[in-house]
């Protein structure tokens, strides 16, 4: 997939919940933009609003004002079964308990999104295995989620929400309770899939997950408040001296 | 780390010349430690004064002078390698100092002093990880080093995300207890005081 400028643009988007004396603002005018190869992550305490933008960047709650388009088109002006097509063809989820259907196989796993959205069984699966195969799962493919470690479920997590034409992915606390290393090699996968040009889009408390990211932004009290600069090259940790 | 152990400790595989030490001690710190030659022959010296390395010849300093390691350099290093690392102290870290300074000073939002510094502890962590990243798996000296830098900013962050939550509990800023007009009560616990 070729990169896609802006996959992700949120304009003075705001979010409240209930009305008069009970009303709660989950979030209040965002903008973010996240480019088709970035992968960004979004930073806060308990009650920021990091998994508010999540579900509002992937068309899965409304916002209450302001704009989101994914891939240029805006969501705001979309029927719910637009909406919801958007979200079979172009964005990507990956959660932190994997959400797999225990029923089905690594491979049907994978292949269901795409069929959902009218692809043929036998392409579906086609495309399906290429993806599994990518991440390194080719032999796993006839697994039900219960024969899968937790590093192999995520990693089928990750090839559902990239495979086909995705051009957004986005992630809540993708390493779940993985510990550190099967960690890293799923946000390595992560960043493959971005670099590949899919634009990221990731909900973490944890500094590490971040640090994978190109950029990661900081919400409190449901406003964007800060973010990182660039990423430096590993040439400036060349300054350290022996003691 | 300790230069003196590091050298012992390259030393135990077998006697080694100077530059060769230097060369081995960055590359067994993934070139993230530059150590100058400079530093390399006076620590020698000092390892030889304290009869825990000899070399070939009576003064230590030509690059054609090799060095082994003695029992007693054998000794020192084992002792060094079992030796618990950086034992408490008192909390006199520079950033937990800046935070406190930041609480009792009116116009100050310490939530924004903690911010600036969660993001630049962020950013520096980007810089480890990106290592990582361009890092082949067989580079074993390098990757774990980013990963103690790593996992140490990490704990800053952690703290910075505690104290950001505990001052955010407090009733009213900045209305903290002042220092007590009289001396502590004997007896109370000074935090990290060596018993």
């Amino acid at each position: 997939m070729s990169a896609v400028a802006n996959a992700l643009e949120m304009r003075l988007v705001s979010k409240t919940y209930g009305e008069g004396a009970g009303q709660v603002t989950a979030l209040r005018d965002v903008d973010l933009e996240v480019r088709g190869g970035e992968l960004v992550a979004i930073m806060g305490a308990s009650g920021s609003g990091k998994s508010t933008l999540l579900t509002i960047a992937g068309t899965l709650e409304t916002a209450s004002s302001g704009e989101v388009r994914i891939n240029g088109q805006d969501t705001s002006e979309m029927s719910r079964n637009e909406r919801a097509r958007l979200r079979r063809r172009s964005v990507g989820y990956v959660f932190q308990d994997f959400n797999l259907l225990a029923g089905l196989t690594a491979v049907e796993n994978v292949s269901l999104p795409l069929e959902l959205d009218g692809t043929r069984r036998k392409a579906a699966a086609e495309v399906a295995m290429r993806a599994l195969t990518q991440l390194g799962l080719s032999e796993r493919a006839q697994h039900y989620p219960d024969e899968l470690s937790g590093g192999e479920r995520q990693r089928v997590a990750i090839a559902r929400a990239v495979v086909g034409d995705r051009c957004l992915l986005l992630a809540d606390e993708p390493t779940g309770a993985l510990d550190s290393v099967n960690g890293e090699d799923v946000m390595r996968l992560l960043r493959n899939a971005c670099k590949r040009g899919v634009a990221g889009v990731m909900v973490t408390h944890d500094a590490q997950l971040a640090s994978w990211a190109d950029r990661v932004v900081f919400l409190r009290d449901g406003r964007l408040i800060d973010q990182t600069a660039p990423v430096a090259g590993p040439e400036s940790l060349l300054t350290a001296t022996a003691q | 780390m300790s230069v003196r152990h590091a050298l012992l400790a390259l030393l135990s595989q077998g006697p080694k010349y100077g530059l060769q030490l230097g060369q081995e001690f960055e590359a067994g710190t993934g070139d993230l430690w530059p150590l100058n030659t400079g530093q390399v022959y006076t620590t020698l010296q000092r390892l030889e004064r304290d009869g825990f390395v000899e070399s070939d010849e009576a003064v230590p300093s030509g690059p054609q002078n090799r060095f082994r390691i003695t029992d007693a350099g054998r000794d020192e290093l084992d002792a060094w390698l079992r030796t618990p690392s950086d034992p408490a102290g008192p909390p006199r870290d520079e950033l937990v100092i800046k935070v406190l300074v930041a609480m009792r000073m009116p116009g100050v939002d310490v939530s924004t002093v903690i911010q600036i510094h969660r993001r630049q502890v962020i950013e520096r962590m980007h810089e480890y990880t990106r290592l990582k990243e361009d890092v082949v798996d067989d580079d074993i000296a390098l990757l774990l080093i980013a990963d103690a830098e790593i996992f140490r900013l990490d704990a800053v962050t952690r703290w910075l995300d505690s104290a950001d939550a505990r001052i955010k509990r407090l009733p009213a800023m900045p209305t903290l207890p002042t220092a007590p007009a009289t001396p502590r009560v004997a007896g109370r616990r000074r935090v990290g005081a060596r018993r």
